[in-house]
Formats: C-alpha cells, sequence, structure tokens
C-alpha cells in the first residue's frame, strides 16, 4: 500500500473494493497513535485488539463478497461519553472511571452496522464540561498542531485524534461548541447537527436540551458521509426528529451562486483580530463565488452566554444527581446513605462539575428559579425569534467559531468565565437547536487554524455543508495546516 | 389543595364527624399502579412478585444514556382514570421532581406538576355526598428498599437497606382529592368508591395490601366554618379500615394538643397499625426543594378530542350507575347494602339476567348477596335456574328455608331443575289445610302461649312457631304460620 | 446549595465556589434590563408532541452483569448503608 489514504470516503471506498485492507489501514492509524498519543494524549483508551479483530472480520467480509457498509473499514475514535457495552465509558470522570455500560448507545451500532472500526475512546473535558479538554481526571489532551496549546473542548480528544491521524473519523458531542470549537482549534470540520437529527439514546448526558452529537473529519464530503450515517429517527429517544433526513452528500458540489450569506451585523465583539480577518476573507471568497452577503440582526445573541450558564448547568445538576454510589460507579462508604452520597460524589466529581453543579442547583432552587431559569427559558425563545427572523433575509450566517486560535494550556484554567468566553459564538445554536459547524479556513496568529462557523436554520443541514463545501475548495487544502510542535 | 371549605359537599347529606366542638377536614392523596405490561418509561415488564431486580433496562437503573420513551397505554389508562373522576383531560407535561433516595435511581422522580394529565373532577360516594378531584397526574413508581438488621425490618435502627429495582419505573396515577372529606366514614367511602372504579374501567387492580393503592391522608382539624387549621400528611395508611382509623386518631391527637394550648405542626407522620397510632416521620419545614423542572428528554402530551372520545366511549358503566340500575330493577335504595356488596363483586349483571329469565329480584339479591360470595361475576348457576326457584318461592311453592338449601345445591352441582330438586328432596309445598292440622296440634300442645298470644304477648308467638316448624320438619312457611295464628286470633276474639 | 447537591466542599472550596458563583451571577446581570414578560419560555428546541411506544416489552438487562457494576450487592440486589432514619 502506497501513501495512506486519508480521508473517510478514501479509505471506506479502498476497502470495499478490496484495493487495500482494513487492517492495513488500521495498522497505520495504530502506528500514529504509537507515534505520537504520548504527547497529544487524545485517548482514555485505545482498543488495539478489538480493532484489528474487527478489521480482519470486515476484510473477510469484503472476501466474501459481502459489502461492509459505508464506513468500511474507517478506523473511527468515540468521545469517551459514549456508552459502548462492555468497553470503559468514563466521561473523563473519577466517578465513571470502571464503568462498562451494558449496553451499546443508538449511534455507537449504527456506526458498527456501517462497518466502521472503534481505535479507542478520546478525552473529554469531565462529563463534556469545559472548552479546552483540561477538565479531564485523567490529564489534559494536548492540540497536534502545537502541544503547548489545548486541542479546545470539550470533545478535544476526538478533534485531536483525526487532527493527528489517529482516526479517520471521530464523533464528539456538542452542548455550546464542544464539537466545533475544538474542530476550529485542530484544523478539522466539525458538525453539530440539528437538535433531534441524530439519536442521544446512550450518550451519557450533559444538559439534555442541548445535546448533539456530531463528527470530525477532514473533508466536509466526510462530514457529509459521516453525518448520514448516524443520523434518522430513533424510538429510544422521544426528541429525536421522525421524518427522515436528506441527502446531506448532493448538494456539495453546487456552489453559492444566489445563495445569501448573512453577516451578523450587532456580533458581539471578541475575536481576536487574525480570525476576524480570515472570516472576512471567507465572506470575500464567498461573494467571488457568486453568493450575496447580507447584513442581519441577531439582538439576542449577546445574552446567549448568560442564558447557555444557566440552563446547561440547571439540566446538568438534574442529570449528574444519579451518580450516587449506589448502581454503578465510584462510591466512597459513609455511615448513612447521605454520607455516602457527600463523600462518593465529592470525591468523584472534579472541581468545574461540582461548580457547574452548585449553579445549576441554585438557578433552580425556590426563590430563583424565576429570576434565572425561568428568564433563561424566555431568553432562549426570543433568540430563537430572532434568528428566524434574520434567516428571512439569508440562507445562512458565517460567524468565528472561536474568538482565539488554540490557546497556551493552563491560561485560562484559573477563571472561569473567561474560559466560558470561548462558547460566546458556538452557544447560540445550541439554545435554539439549529445545526452549525466549523470549517478549517486557514491560520492566525502562530500559523495556528482558524475556523469560521457557518450557521443554517432548523433541518438547514444541506445547505449548510453546501455552503461548508464552497469554503472548503476556497480556502487552503484541508490537511496541508502547517503542524508546528511535536512532528 | 384549594378552594373554599366544604366545597363540593352537598349540605346536609353527610354528617360531620364533631369532637368537642372540632371538625375534622381531610383530604386524600391516592397512589394506584396503573395495570400495564410495562413500566411507564421503558419496555421491561411491570409485573409485582418477580425476583429482584430482573426487570430491569437502562432506562431503571438510572443508567448514563439511558432516555425513557411514554408508555400510550399507561397514559390511556390515565385517561380512564380522569374520564371515570369526571375529570378535564387535558395537554399535559412531565417534569422532573429532584431529591435523593437510593431506590429512586435517577435522584429524580419523573413525575407531572403543572400540567397534570386530568383536573377538576368529582367523585360521588353513595351516601349522597360529593367529594371533588384537584388533579389526577401521572408519575413513575420508586424501586423498593428492605431494611435489614434494625426492628421488623423498619428503617430505624437498620444497619443497611437492599434496593430491589423491579418496581422503579412502575406507572402512577396520583388521585389528588379536595380537603371536603368530614369524617372517617366518608373518607372510608371515598377509598371504596375510588377503588370499585378502578378495578371496574380496568385501569388498577388496586390491592392496597399489594401496595397497588396507597393512601395518604392529609388530616387538619378546625372549628366548624373557621380557616383552615395546620395538616399533617399521614402515610402508610394500608387497608380501607386503617384509613378510618388512621385520620381519626390523627384528629384526635391533633385536637388534644390545639385543647391543651399547643400548635400542630406541619409534619409527615407515619401510621402504625400495630399500635393505632402516627408517628412522626419528619418535619415539613425541613422538607426537600424539589427543584421542579419540565423534563427535557420527554415532550408533551396533546390528547386529541377524538382520542378523548374513544376512551371515553369505551369506559364500562361506573359502580354508581350500576348501583343506581340494580336498585331501581329492585326497587330499593342505591345505598343500600346489599345493592353495594352485589355491585362490588360485579353480579349485578347477573341478578339482572336472572330477573330477565322470570325470576324474583327481591329474592334473587338476597341469594346471591348471602351465598354468591365465593362466585365471580357470572356465577356458575345458569340465571333460568336461579329464575326458577324464587319463582317457586314467590308461589310459596318452598320456603325461605327450603330455598336456601336449594341454592346452596344449585351452587354446588353447578345448576339445575329447582322444582325437581326440591321433589328430590321432599320439599313439598305444604298448602294452608296442612298447616292448619299443625296450627292445631300446636294450640292444643303449647296451651300456655297460645293463651298469652291471645292475650295480646306477641313474643308468644315464637314458642309456637316453632312447635309448628318442628312438627313440620321445616316445611312450613314461617310466614304463612304467622299469619294463619293471627287469623286464628282475630276469629277467636 | 452544596447540601442540596449531596457535595461536601472544605471551607478553602467553599469561599472559592462562592466567589466565582457571584462572579457568574454579576455576568448574568446583563439579563436583568430584559422585559421577558410577553415571551414564553422556551424548553425544547425542537417541537414534538405525542411521542409515544406501544405496551410491549423487551429484553431486559442481565441481572449478574449489571450487579457486577454495583459497589456493592447482596441476595440480588444493589446494598447501601442504612438511611440514618429519613423517609
Amino acid at each position: 500500500m502506497s501513501a495512506a489514504p486519508r480521508t473517510v470516503r478514501d479509505i471506506a471506498a479502498g476497502v470495499r473494493s478490496g484495493e487495500f485492507t482494513a487492517v492495513d489501514v488500521l495498522e497505520q492509524h495504530l502506528a500514529a497513535i504509537s507515534a505520537r498519543e504520548g504527547d497529544v494524549h487524545a485517548f482514555n483508551l485505545v482498543l488495539a485488539d478489538a480493532a484489528l479483530e474487527r478489521a480482519a472480520a470486515i476484510d473477510a467480509d469484503v472476501a466474501a463478497g459481502r459489502d461492509p457498509g459505508p464506513l468500511a473499514g474507517v478506523p473511527i475514535a468515540l468521545k469517551d461519553n459514549m456508552c459502548t457495552r462492555g468497553v470503559p465509558t468514563t466521561c473523563s470522570s473519577k466517578i465513571l472511571a470502571d464503568w462498562k455500560p451494558p449496553y451499546d448507545g443508538t449511534v455507537v451500532s449504527r456506526l458498527a452496522a456501517a462497518g466502521a472500526v472503534t481505535v479507542g475512546k478520546t478525552n473529554l473535558d469531565e462529563f463534556a464540561m469545559g472548552s479546552s479538554t483540561e477538565n479531564s481526571a485523567f490529564g489534559p489532551t494536548f492540540n497536534p498542531l502545537d502541544t503547548s496549546r489545548v486541542a479546545g473542548g470539550s470533545s478535544g480528544g476526538s478533534a485531536a485524534a483525526v487532527a493527528a491521524g489517529f482516526a479517520a473519523l471521530s464523533f464528539g458531542s456538542d452542548t455550546g461548541g464542544s464539537i466545533r470549537q475544538p474542530a476550529a482549534l485542530c484544523g478539522v470540520v466539525g458538525v453539530k447537527p440539528t437538535y433531534g437529527r441524530v439519536s442521544r439514546y446512550g450518550l451519557v448526558a450533559f444538559a439534555s436540551s442541548l445535546d448533539q452529537i456530531g463528527p470530525f473529519t477532514h473533508t466536509v464530503a466526510d462530514a457529509a458521509l459521516a453525518l448520514q450515517v448516524i443520523s434518522g429517527h430513533d424510538p429510544a429517544d422521544s426528541t429525536s426528529i421522525p421524518e427522515a433526513p436528506p441527502d446531506f452528500s448532493a448538494v456539495l458540489g453546487r456552489g453559492v451562486e444566489g445563495l445569501r450569506i448573512g453577516r451578523i451585523a450587532d456580533l458581539p465583539a471578541g475575536a481576536d483580530p487574525d480570525v476576524g480577518e480570515r472570516l472576512d476573507q471567507a465572506f470575500a471568497a464567498l461573494a467571488a463565488a457568486g453568493a450575496s452577503i447580507v447584513d442581519v440582526n441577531v439582538p439576542a445573541f449577546t445574552y446567549g452566554l448568560t442564558a447557555y450558564y444557566i440552563i446547561a448547568p440547571a439540566e446538568a445538576s438534574s442529570n449528574l444527581a444519579r451518580y450516587d454510589g449506589v448502581r454503578y460507579g465510584l462510591r466512597v462508604e459513609g455511615a448513612d446513605t447521605d454520607a455516602m452520597y457527600m463523600a462518593t460524589r465529592s470525591a468523584g466529581f472534579g472541581d468545574e462539575v461540582k461548580r457547574r453543579i452548585m449553579l445549576g442547583t441554585y438557578a433552580l432552587s425556590a426563590g430563583y428559579y424565576d429570576a434565572y431559569y425561568g428568564k433563561a427559558l424566555r431568553i432562549r425563545r426570543l433568540m430563537t425569534q430572532d434568528f428566524d427572523a434574520a434567516y428571512q433575509h439569508c440562507d445562512v450566517m458565517l460567524t468565528p467559531t472561536s474568538p482565539t486560535v488554540a490557546f497556551e494550556v493552563g491560561a485560562k484554567t484559573a477563571d472561569p468565565l473567561a474560559m466560558y468566553l470561548c462558547d460566546t459564538y458556538t452557544i447560540p445554536s445550541n439554545l435554539t437547536g439549529h445545526p452549525a459547524m466549523s470549517v478549517p479556513f486557514g491560520t492566525g496568529a502562530d500559523d495556528l487554524p482558524v475556523g469560521v462557523q457557518i450557521l443554517a436554520p432548523s433541518l438547514g443541514e444541506p445547505v449548510m455543508l453546501q455552503v461548508a463545501a464552497q469554503l472548503e475548495r476556497e480556502g487552503i487544502v484541508p490537511g496541508t495546516i502547517p503542524s508546528r510542535g511535536a512532528s | 389543595m384549594s378552594g373554599p371549605a366544604g366545597e363540593g359537599i352537598v349540605p346536609g347529606t353527610i354528617p360531620s364527624w364533631v369532637f368537642e366542638g372540632w371538625e375534622m377536614v381531610v383530604g386524600l392523596e391516592v397512589h394506584v399502579e396503573l395495570a400495564t405490561r410495562t413500566k411507564l418509561f421503558s419496555a421491561s415488564p411491570n409485573r409485582f412478585g418477580d425476583e429482584p431486580n430482573t426487570n430491569i433496562d437502562p432506562v431503571t437503573l438510572g443508567l448514563p444514556g439511558a432516555l425513557p420513551v411514554l408508555n400510550r397505554h399507561a397514559v390511556e389508562l390515565g385517561m380512564r382514570i380522569g374520564l371515570a373522576l369526571n375529570c378535564t383531560v387535558q395537554r399535559c407535561t412531565f417534569a422532573r421532581k429532584n431529591y435523593f433516595y437510593p431506590d429512586m435511581p435517577k435522584a429524580y422522580q419523573v413525575s407531572q406538576y403543572d400540567e397534570p394529565l386530568n383536573i377538576d373532577g368529582h367523585l360521588d360516594l353513595p351516601d349522597g355526598s360529593r367529594v371533588g378531584i384537584e388533579r389526577a397526574h401521572m408519575e413513575e413508581d420508586a424501586g423498593k428498599s428492605t431494611h435489614i438488621g434494625g426492628a421488623d425490618g423498619r428503617v430505624a435502627g437498620a444497619e443497611y437497606s437492599l434496593i430491589d429495582l423491579n418496581r422503579a419505573g412502575v406507572p402512577l396515577v396520583e388521585i389528588v382529592s379536595r380537603p371536603d372529606i368530614r369524617s372517617p366514614e366518608q373518607a372510608k367511602a371515598y377509598v371504596s368508591e375510588l377503588r370499585a372504579i378502578l378495578i371496574a374501567i380496568g385501569a388498577s387492580d388496586a390491592k392496597m395490601e399489594e401496595g397497588s393503592m396507597r393512601v395518604d391522608a392529609n388530616v387538619s382539624v378546625r372549628r366548624p366554618g373557621a380557616e383552615y387549621g395546620t395538616r399533617c400528611e399521614v402515610k402508610n395508611v394500608n387497608s380501607v379500615r386503617s384509613v378510618g382509623r388512621a385520620i381519626e386518631y390523627e384528629a384526635r391527637r391533633q385536637i388534644q394538643m390545639l385543647e391543651h394550648g399547643e400548635s400542630v405542626r406541619q409534619q409527615t407522620r407515619h401510621w402504625s397499625d400495630a399500635e393505632g397510632r402516627t408517628h412522626t416521620l419528619r418535619d415539613k419545614e425541613d422538607a426537600d426543594d424539589y427543584r421542579y423542572f419540565l423534563e427535557p428528554d420527554l415532550v408533551p402530551v396533546e390528547p386529541s378530542p377524538e382520542w378523548i372520545d374513544s376512551v371515553r366511549a369505551a369506559l364500562p358503566m361506573l359502580p354508581a350507575a350500576r348501583r343506581e340500575r340494580l336498585a331501581s330493577a329492585a326497587g330499593l335504595a342505591p345505598n343500600a347494602e346489599s345493592i353495594g356488596v352485589i355491585v362490588e363483586r360485579g353480579q349485578d349483571d347477573y341478578v339482572l339476567a336472572v330477573a330477565d329469565a322470570g325470576g324474583d329480584v327481591g329474592r334473587t339479591i338476597v341469594h346471591v348477596q348471602q351465598a354468591f360470595a365465593e362466585q365471580p361475576a357470572q356465577p356458575n348457576v345458569p340465571a333460568p335456574d336461579l329464575a326458577a326457584l324464587t319463582s317457586m318461592e314467590v308461589a310459596n311453592e318452598v320456603t325461605a328455608t327450603q330455598a336456601k338449601t336449594l341454592v346452596e345445591r344449585l351452587l354446588a352441582d353447578g345448576g339445575g331443575d329447582a322444582k325437581a330438586l326440591a321433589a328430590e328432596l321432599g320439599f313439598e309445598a305444604l298448602d294452608t289445610s296442612a298447616l292448619d292440622s299443625f296450627v292445631d296440634a300446636a294450640i292444643a300442645a303449647e296451651t300456655d302461649a297460645w293463651a298469652k298470644f291471645r292475650a295480646g304477648d306477641g313474643k308468644a308467638m315464637g314458642a309456637l312457631v316453632g312447635h309448628i316448624m318442628k312438627a313440620s320438619k321445616g316445611q312450613a312457611d314461617g310466614k304463612l304460620v304467622s299469619q294463619l295464628l293471627n287469623q286464628r286470633r282475630a276469629s277467636n276474639d | 446549595m452544596a447540601k442540596l447537591a449531596r457535595l461536601a466542599l472544605t471551607p478553602e472550596e467553599l469561599r472559592v465556589a462562592a466567589a466565582q458563583l457571584s462572579g457568574m451571577l454579576e455576568h448574568f446581570a446583563d439579563i436583568d434590563e430584559l422585559d421577558l414578560t410577553q415571551i414564553e419560555p422556551m424548553t425544547q428546541p425542537y417541537h414534538l408532541v405525542n411521542v409515544m411506544r406501544d405496551d410491549t416489552e423487551a429484553p431486559t438487562l442481565d441481572r449478574a452483569e449489571v450487579l457486577a457494576e454495583a459497589p456493592r450487592a447482596e441476595a440480588g440486589r444493589f446494598r447501601v448503608p442504612s438511611t440514618g432514619g429519613a423517609g
């Protein structure tokens, strides 16, 4: 086998046609892991043996004339908050450090059925709470492009795994930007689908009304393919959209002629100049390709951060109450059940998780509900109304994904609010439930990648991917971001 | 609880329980487990008595990543309850009630909070009183804790507890009455009537002893007409009889405190059936802050008018209407004991079938009430067979005592020809002429009694009747005998 | 809050948490000026109603596999310390 295939499409096509084997592809990725995982720490667990067995089975299928599926032999990595039967699912928390779920999540089952080969479970901020993957009980993930920098978060391990060539495809969960922001910081494509597009069954909940699973890939076409595999109605998730998803790949080559691209005139300030410059270039590139740029207003955008940091912790405080040491996970004994709860939860949760549990408990408590949680829910409606009104004038909107390029490890750990501000531009689409994605678009300070975020209305994945494909053509060639640091 | 004092009570129909100038004010919260195959939000079995922790799935266990999906049949049973209690069935949502307890797997209970399925109904009791229903909402049950090492399996003093989650997630409907109940008798009648309705509509087996129907009572006392007093919630009331005992005890306890110048603290109290008293479980002031919020993993239920209508149309006749129907056929009052007993057993259809077959309703009711307690709703005696027997009674062809014996034979044989049976047993009817000779003999033998009877001592008739019955070996009709004796006295005067 | 959430914090942790919490609440003050009385709360981002399943059984989990993950089990059940007289 000559040059290692990098993209999902190339790998699946080659494996299905017998041009090369799934085992070969896997071994190349395992070799990359052996070479650099020590510096990157993308994984909580590498499943080399199970993956080799699985790859061999796929090769056997191909040899026997059976089609293993659209992801045949594609090495994938799963964020370690997706339940995998019999395989530890830790959420990068001490409280679940040894937990092996007795079931597979829906996305995990669909990926297996599509022929994917799981190489490992990736690191995250504990329970997906963070923007740098530094809040992991198992240590931070480092940016493969510069290991003195963070990979972003909370799905930092999944973003780093693709960026470092450990997997061709990975999956994360996005509650306030946890796919898009690390994708931007690691120079890969990251998609958060419309809420309900992808089943949450088997995704360990952070904030149930905000969480969505989505892919990390090198290319937009790969993202469309991966999204196709995991989308679609799931009767096990009551919030799953019943309608069948459209063909996400059909529109990728269409260009942007005639599309209206929204520029949010009242976008909250805060992006670094290098990031702002790339965003301007993206608008210019799309205009040159035949799109029109229209100014729109989304006045409630600015309240997103507050609404999010009330709603997400409120739901989390309830979702994480089940970690009580009774049925699974860590237990620290106590004289009575209350003492056991206290000891278990205090020892098992990290600082950020405790902080958010307390914030959420406060926002829901008698006497504060109306002032915080109740008000945040109204802002959520207001924001959705503002976006719906703006989409009367445009098809998609462009913003920066992250206000900055990847920052130094440790730079924001002492100041939670500074860390929360990383999510300013990504949070609104979680509150509205709309789809959004980050596409790499050149580099900024210190030659680190800049991501441009494409926002689309509810169910607007096709037009979002269509514009992303154009930006990909206009921008730098994917996967050629100059790599510094360890490489 | 809301509404003005006494709202919903039909004035003058129910004697209030009054003790030393205080009256009791009671509202009941009744939890019933629904008769579904599976749990409220997951597909493991809803079954009582299985091996511990066998009816479990990711949702029941509260595993990370598990998500609830609502059981349509549970909603439908919830609607049946609402419609049977004259409630408005409405758009509803589910909320999380957050608190820690080891048999509550997610540390929140999914329940309905400010948007319940059913609101604003009422239940009319056999005595004519009406109790308002504030709401009947859906929620999931918790698991079961067994306390080990303490005395008699109670929490206090236990060394540790064992948790079985088979019951966790079983669908419940909580029926919350308004504080309209004013006496132990009324409370018992409410629980009995509610239970009869739940069984009739197939919503629950409503077995209080197995916990599939559980009653909590909110009890307060006040001077009649005054504002509501501070209430206490009494838990662990596990039978209809305990409902009456527990609230009576609790009301007296509160009156005693108030009479001694103390004030009642708002508490949750535990009824001990063995001791016949309530104990403090916890003070309500330090009650948990449940931090209710809408369950984001579930979506609202909006029952369409068509759905509601179809559920309403499929409801069977309710106990009150059945009592009304049977009573009017029998010419009795609907709250007559026999009517209540027969409808509770579901044997009213049978009684009416006997009547349709030409039987006498009054006599049928007597036989069914007395002899059919062990029989199912459709007894093994064919309706025409019992009808034939009651016709013989009406025609004085057999006596009441003989009829009773014949009914027992019919039950034992699973039916039969009453006339042939009577002949076989020698139950020849004694006509008036045959009786006359027995009467003559009795007057001759019991001279004292006859003299007293003539002198107007009604009680003396007993000895005469007894003599005739003995002589006729029970074949004489008691009623006819007393008629004849009265005639003799009148003609001798 | 810590007690409601069943978290035990040291005095130092409490001090830091309280300071951070009040910092955040200060930031949240940006919404104080908003009059939202005419706006309905939005709890779910995608409008769905009447999502229900049939009342049919599906396979249950294996008790042994489940209890193997339990910190303590006894006689087919989860074992916990006493509830200390509450509830």
